[in-house]
């Protein structure tokens, strides 16, 4: 079995566990406080890795499998962190139909990541996202807020040598 | 008790208030099918095998949840309540791994049962993506093969609801859903404890133990080797269930006799083994006792128990007894005292375990565990497998004669036999340690009925001597977690614990027959097999372990007393200190 650990190293600080452990404390007690208290983690740490979701586990003395099920369960969760260089791919319809999800399939190969995971140095992540009002330029992709059009697969590399 | 009237399919029926439909059909004789189902256990409604038709009521029912009240009127065969079942296994089986014929689980899934008897006819019909998953057999006592995962979750029910430990669980959502550990971390880097809970609900072939049945046959084959089997108090009480006997049928001779005829050189019984842990561990507790050693002392035969403890109760492995369970000490006599009785070369001796249990497949592995610096077990198999091994030797097993274990290491007390029940051990140490303190006199109390039963905790103090003994034994882990709660926390102050990893004891291990759910969801199988086991129990001469001759012999002709210097050497070990979370990042 190949676990789904994220490869990026774990950076959480000590203010931040204070703050997660403040925040369960708060919500404990509450029915249902799981969700509030992954949401509030999430703001606090950006995203939910396997140390995070560890201390939700125990300090709530609830087995880690059922905060990993909840954190797969929903979107809203991200198990890897956003890199330094933000990936976003266009798999809207006129994007998709432009052949985006050819460009999205390259940039997986050439970062040795799938979708939603980040870079084991931090600096790439990768989302798809749907229409972001481009289609005339599509097949359209940003990173970190600079807009690429009319991409096909075989320019990818050079783009994202820009940014090394 | 409170009831209600209803009719089902036209017939009248009077059922308990806070019954479901599936319960109030099976008073009428009604067998509604389901899949996800089991009582007490996981009652989630998700299958929609058990749709059934509810006069007045919107769309359909799932029986096993849907409570019954007064006028109600149940269908449970309409042609629209069959196509609809059809219809939805169909789309359960277009995400099937269908490999039927070489399925363990082929002849007893089921999910295959579901399919012949609802007229599945083009099984392919909904066929489209398939998800393929990683096969998990990282775990030493089992492997996970989700492409025949039906999502049902009666295996992360029983992991979570029953054993309280909850390594897998639903993953992701919608097609992508699956069965797994926490961030699909490989089962052994879990706090599994491979107790085996999840391979006996599941209703097809996805989980199942990891056999070495080759291995012991190409031993067996080997004129190099000695190849000798021991076989454990509650195999008997279930293996029959195999060959279609009743629930609790006592196969004890003809267990004896298969063994024999697959060709294990010697045929030993565990019981044996059984009363030589009370020998070594009423001497310990008596010692502990009198010497203010750690209290409570805590058991230590279920190797499921002691991986929980060390995970979860760290602090608390000073209190579990040093002694090997009965499978290792077995085996550890075996390649010393009998291996030098006979002459034998401890590395030419294979020996082997029938156990009810498939984190036996785990213990033998661990450290400390090899008195001839040789493992003491060389392959554990379950009852299940011994079935399948049986069936695949052309043996009839139910025309078997009655046999006899093998002498020496074949004679087992009344009081080794209901090891296999919650309650056993801790009233067979009871037997010896009242007789002991009591000053070894005949009419010493035999029975000891408050630690029976299936309740999953039990308390009790005795009389004895003058002293208050305060006894307590649980089955099933999160019982365990609950009782072992209550001592850290000094709320209770017990001399002496058992504990049992599985629900009701060995009967109901991990390794047993698999019981289908339309049996099990109606019938108490631990209390029916641990029946099987009293009633040997009560049939025997001896009901005492130390006047077990073989153990007698064992002891005066190599060990000395219990709790010697060799005793200890042979028959104790070592406990580790693990966390629940021991993935690596």
């Amino acid at each position: 079995m190949s676990s789904k650990i994220c490869s990026v190293p774990f950076k959480g600080t000590k203010e931040q566990e204070a703050q997660l452990k403040a925040v369960i404390n708060d919500l404990r007690d509450q029915r249902g406080c799981l969700m509030p208290i992954m949401q509030k983690a999430q703001a606090i740490y950006g995203y939910l890795p396997i140390e995070v979701q560890t201390m939700i586990a125990d300090e709530l003395n609830i087995p880690l499998e059922k905060v990993y099920g909840v954190a797969t369960f929903y979107a809203q969760f991200a198990l890897y962190p956003k890199g330094e260089y933000q990936i976003s791919v266009c798999l809207g319809t006129a994007c998709y139909v432009k052949g985006s999800g050819d460009v999205y399939d390259k940039l997986q190969q050439k970062l040795g990541i799938t979708g939603g995971q980040c870079t084991p140095d931090g600096k790439f992540s990768l989302d798809a996202c749907r229409c972001i009002g481009a289609c005339g330029l599509a097949p359209v992709m940003t990173i970190n807020g600079d807009v690429y059009g009319k991409l096909t697969p075989d320019k990818v590399e050079g783009i994202l040598a820009n940014y090394k | 008790m409170e009831t209600v009237n209803l009719k089902i399919n036209g017939i009248d029926v009077t059922a308990p208030k806070d019954a479901t439909i599936l319960e109030a059909a099976k008073l009428a004789n009604i067998d509604i099918p389901t899949l996800c189902y089991l009582k007490d256990i996981n009652e989630i409604g998700a299958c929609r095998m058990c749709l059934v038709e509810v006069k007045g009521a919107r769309g359909l029912a799932a029986a096993c949840v849907y409570p019954v009240n007064e006028g109600m009127e149940v269908f449970t065969n309409t042609p629209k309540v069959l196509e609809y079942r059809k219809t939805t296994l169909k789309l359960i089986l277009s995400d099937h791994k269908r490999e039927c014929l070489s399925c363990v689980r082929s002849g007893q899934c089921e999910l295959q049962e579901l399919s012949r008897n609802l007229g599945v006819d083009f099984e392919d019909q909904f066929d489209g993506a398939k998800n393929v998953s990683e096969i998990d057999d990282s775990a030493p006592h089992m492997i996970r093969d989700n492409n025949k995962c039906v999502l049902c979750r009666r295996c992360s029910a029983v992991c979570e609801n029953v054993q309280g430990i909850g390594v897998i669980g639903a993953n992701e959502r919608g097609f992508a859903t699956e069965i797994a550990s926490p961030f699909d971390l490989p089962l052994n880097t879990t706090s599994c404890v491979s107790c085996g809970q999840c391979i006996a609900v599941c209703p097809t072939g996805a989980l199942y133990e990891k056999t070495n049945v080759d291995d012991i046959l190409a031993a067996i084959a080997d004129p190099e080797k000695h190849v000798v089997v021991q076989a454990a108090p509650a195999v008997r009480a279930a293996l029959g269930e195999e060959f279609g006997l009743p629930i609790g049928t006592n196969v004890e001779g003809k267990l004896a006799a298969s063994l024999r005829r697959i060709g294990f050189e010697k045929v030993f019984d565990t019981n044996f083994s059984a009363d030589l842990t009370i020998m070594e561990e009423a001497n310990e507790l008596l010692e502990r006792v009198t010497k203010g050693g750690k209290l409570p002392m805590i058991t230590s035969c279920s190797p499921g128990w002691i991986k929980y403890c060390e995970h979860y109760f760290p602090d608390m492995t000073e209190n579990l007894s040093t002694c090997k369970s009965p499978q290792q000490m077995f085996g550890a006599t075996v390649k010393t005292y009998y291996a030098e009785k006979m002459g034998w070369d401890p590395k030419s001796i294979v020996s082997v375990s029938v156990m009810p249990c498939t984190a036996k497949k785990f213990e033998l592995t661990r450290d400390d565990q090899a008195a001839a610096g040789v493992p003491d077990i060389d392959y554990s198999m379950t009852t299940r497998e011994l079935a399948g091994l049986i069936k695949r030797m052309g043996i009839d097993f139910n025309s078997l004669p009655n046999e006899g274990f093998d002498s020496p290491l074949g004679s087992g007390s009344g009081a080794a036999v209901i090891f296999g029940a919650t309650g056993g051990v801790m009233e067979a140490a009871l037997r010896t340690a009242v007789w002991t303190l009591t000053g070894k006199k005949d009419g010493s109390p035999i029975e000891f009925k408050e630690v029976r039963g299936t309740a999953g905790i039990k308390e009790a103090t005795y009389d004895v001597n003058g002293t208050q003994v305060k006894v307590a034994v649980a089955s099933g882990l999160k019982n365990a977690n609950e009782l072992l709660t209550k001592v850290q926390k000094g709320e209770a102050d017990y001399t002496f614990i058992e504990i049992m990893g599985c629900p009701g004891g060995c009967v109901n291990g991990g390794g047993q027959p698999r019981v289908h759910a339309k049996v099990r969801n109606f019938t108490d199988i631990r209390a029916e097999r641990a029946k099987a086991l009293y009633s040997i129990d009560e049939a025997n001469t001896m009901r005492f372990s130390h006047e077990n001759p073989d153990v007698q012999a064992l002891y005066k002709e190599y060990l000395g007393e219990p709790g010697s210097e060799k005793a200890h050497h042979i028959l104790h070990t070592s406990y580790v200190k693990r966390k629940v979370h021991e993935y690596k990042v």
